[in-house]
């Protein structure tokens, strides 16, 4: 047991953390200090920017580009990308499409896909949810049918984000509809978004944006040389893409960033005539966020130093954990960020404030905390409901 | 890092574990708590034969040469079956303070006789009124006749009916709450001047009020430089219970799981309902993060960053504290009334954890330091 970081990991770290702030363009920091999630194009252009660096592909391998690091080293990497904050990287394309290309796609596939996928020149989106299938992925009804060299895919997909942005599309379709278990009749497609028949349709979010989509598919022809793997086997993909790279899921890096800017911000607002960083209930509320963070940061590493010492493999139950309490504990940061903001977080910071206003921060940077703290309401809901995690953990750890 | 134990940690928690398994039983438990000191004398002797009396001493002094990690690991299997026997009090506590602050001559004196069984300690610190102020002490020292004697009076403190010589924090010089002028005093409970009342705490270990009345003492470290050495007996008690709890957690979180498979309820066993396996997640959930926060503690034992030493330690007595008393209550609430007896075991475990959280300072006083160095 050697519960510290080695002095390579505390210097990597420090590499890491200057290559950050020496490289990450000052527009999208500043705007991202305020508390505004990146748009498509500053997450392109940082991800270029890290691509170029050989830091993108972070679990590819290096003749896919990849840095070659320790899982340890991955999540120190994550976190210092967080708390800078710069964009993420696009889990679509690194954490989701590229993993799955190296482990089921074809020569010609991975050959296509990869540079593109992790220097964005392809932006990618999951066509898994649909109307009836949520958390139960498996009862999807989006049918293919095989006719020559081309599948036929009539359907619709759900809740598919950032659709509105994508060139590609990597979806679960039903190959099989008389297969004896759900599972087993499915397949997974690589879909152009350029094809004729594919509608997409904006969801609004409760926080007014526009991530999520329904994307219906009317007749799209897909060229069979673009499904992954065989077919019927999809559900082994879909299951190997669900379960890798789990342990990014806690985003520790983003709440510690958030608690952070509150905590700047506490210095510019008043309570009861008093800077509010001075307020002993505010502080014990940072102070026990703290420690949720401290506990989270542990068993997230433990997770991560496990699953390097075993070298992949099964992905380890505890990995719920990190999705359950990673998520409770971001989205109190949102929370934690609008009561910092008080009444400045009721405005809507759009063109009518904008057009009007002075630069003003506060009531940005209180704007945007409510975007967040909306938005991240479905942190608790996207991959896998935490109530679906805690069936998991039953299963997995209860045995029940 | 690296979170799995060593071969040879491996073999130690194996040990301990078959040992545990053979003699601590909850009915042999039970026949210890009987004993007139409300602990089994065989397994102190036990222990010693084990090297476990020894576990963190250089092999100097009769040791087994063994860390932080070691005692996390033993402690995680005492807290399993809730050992009775003064291990935290003697080993841990005492222990830290003689290795910290004691004379090769004192090591030599009081180590290898701990190590072999035939020496118990206790450490006398808190005063009634100080509640979890370290510097908060009254009793007082003063020369005479070329040694040194106390006058004043320690509570609550553990295992003191049953120690053979207390390490007693007393003031040497300045006034209550200055940090300099504390000097910690080894006591032989059989001088004249000291007085012990002995009685039960809710967790079926026994604690003793003690009174010193000119009684005699030899320092143990540098006069008026005593805080230094509580602060590392108190940071290596904080990171041993926080060890005891998660093997708490673990066994309550077993016999929970357990008896869910077992109590029918409506035609089915309780651990079919989704509403029962949601709270045992959650409880697993927490004896995890609870073994993270206990981890920090221990690797936080050997940071040589005074300032981040001591907000890690900080953050895990709280992290620990809150985790025990979630898995504790739920535990409890999930069996249902036969929880509520005393004849099942697992209320003692419940007890156990809320004397812990009070042992070294509770949750509140913790946040408290956090919320003070936020800046």
């Amino acid at each position: 047991m050697d519960l510290r970081f080695t002095p390579e990991e505390i210097a990597f770290r420090q590499e890491v953390r200057d290559f950050i702030r020496e490289n990450l363009p000052a527009d999208i920091h500043a705007k991202m200090k305020l508390g505004h999630g990146p748009s498509k194009e500053d997450t392109v252009r940082w991800q270029r920017i890290l691509n170029a660096k050989g830091w993108a592909a972070l679990s590819w391998g290096k003749e896919w580009g990849g840095p070659g690091w320790t899982a340890i080293q991955k999540m120190i990497f994550l976190e210092e990308n967080q708390m800078a904050p710069a964009p993420e990287l696009s889990s679509f394309n690194i954490t989701m499409i590229g993993p799955v290309l190296l482990q089921f796609g074809t020569e010609e596939q991975k050959k296509r896909f990869l540079p593109r996928a992790a220097n964005i020149d392809d932006w990618w989106c999951q066509g898994f949810s649909e109307p009836g299938a949520g958390s139960d992925l498996a009862s999807l009804k989006t049918a293919a049918k095989l006719e020559g060299d081309h599948y036929v895919v009539n359907g619709q997909k759900i809740w598919t984000s950032t659709a509105h942005h994508a060139d590609w599309c990597f979806l679960l379709v039903r190959t099989n509809p008389n297969a004896r278990k759900r599972q087993e009749g499915i397949s997974f497609l690589l879909v152009d978004m350029k094809t004729p028949g594919i509608t997409v349709r904006p969801i609004i979010s409760i926080d007014g944006s526009h991530h999520l989509n329904e994307v219906f598919f009317d007749d799209v022809k897909v060229p069979v040389d673009m499904r992954v793997h065989e077919e019927n086997k999809g559900w082994d993909v879909a299951k190997f893409l669900l379960g890798n790279e789990r342990t990014g899921i806690a985003r520790l890096g983003k709440s510690r960033e958030r608690v952070n800017a509150s905590i700047d911000q506490s210095r510019n607002v008043n309570m009861n005539g008093r800077p509010l960083i001075e307020d002993g209930a505010f502080r014990q509320r940072v102070a026990q966020m703290q420690v949720d963070m401290k506990a989270l940061e542990i068993t997230q590493y433990r997770v991560v130093s496990a699953h390097d010492k075993a070298g992949g493999g099964r992905p380890d139950p505890l990995s719920s954990v990190l999705k359950v309490k990673g998520t409770e504990l971001l989205q109190a940061t949102t929370e934690l960020a609008i009561d910092v903001a008080g009444p400045m977080a009721t405005p809507i910071w759009a063109e009518e404030l904008a057009a009007m206003n002075a630069p003003d921060d506060m009531m940005e940077a209180g704007s945007a905390s409510t975007g967040s703290y909306l938005f991240l309401r479905a942190a608790s809901i996207y991959g896998g409901t935490n109530e679906i995690q805690k069936n998991i953990l039953t299963k997995a750890v209860l045995g029940l | 890092m690296d979170f799995q134990p060593s071969d040879d940690q491996r073999l130690l928690i194996e040990s301990i574990g078959r040992m545990l398994a053979d003699n601590y039983s909850f009915a042999q438990r039970k026949t210890y708590l009987a004993e007139p000191l409300g602990f089994s004398a065989a397994m102190w002797s036990k222990f010693a034969e084990m090297g476990l009396l020894g576990l963190p001493f250089a092999e100097e002094y009769g040791g087994y040469g063994g860390g932080a990690q070691e005692v996390m690991l033993a402690m995680q299997e005492f807290g399993r079956v809730l050992v009775l026997e003064p291990f935290l009090a003697t080993v841990i506590l005492c222990g830290t303070a003689i290795q910290t602050a004691g004379t090769d001559a004192q090591k030599k004196a009081l180590l290898p006789a701990i190590a072999e069984g035939s020496l118990k300690m206790a450490f006398a610190h808190t005063e009634r009124q100080a509640r979890y102020d370290l510097t908060d002490v009254v009793t007082s020292a003063k020369q005479s006749g070329g040694g040194w004697v106390l006058d004043g009076s320690k509570t609550v403190v553990q295992h003191g009916e049953a120690a053979d010589k207390l390490i007693v924090s007393a003031r040497t010089s300045g006034d209550r709450y200055d940090e300099d002028g504390i000097t910690l005093f080894i006591v032989d409970t059989n001088a004249a001047g000291v007085a012990r009342r002995g009685y039960a705490t809710r967790d079926e270990t026994r604690a003793a009020d003690i009174s010193l009345s000119n009684a005699p003492g030899t320092v143990l470290g540098e006069v008026g430089k005593g805080l230094a050495i509580i602060e590392k007996i108190v940071e290596a008690g904080i990171a041993a219970t926080a060890a005891e709890t998660v093997g708490a957690m673990e066994a309550m979180n077993e016999m929970t799981l357990e008896y869910s498979k077992t109590r029918v309820q409506f035609g089915q066993p309780i651990g079919t309902y989704q509403v029962v396996q949601h709270r045992m997640s959650d409880m697993f959930m927490t004896q995890e993060t609870g073994r993270s926060m206990a981890m920090l503690a221990t690797m936080s034992m050997d940071n040589d960053d005074p300032v981040e030493r001591r907000h890690d330690f900080a953050l895990a007595k709280v992290g620990v504290n809150q985790a025990g008393r979630y898995v504790s209550q739920s535990a409890v609430q999930m069996h249902g009334g036969i929880g509520m007896t005393e004849e099942y075991a697992v209320g003692h475990y419940f007890r156990r954890c809320m004397v812990i959280e009070r042992l070294f300072g509770d949750s509140a006083y913790y946040l408290q330091r956090l919320a003070n160095e936020i800046s």
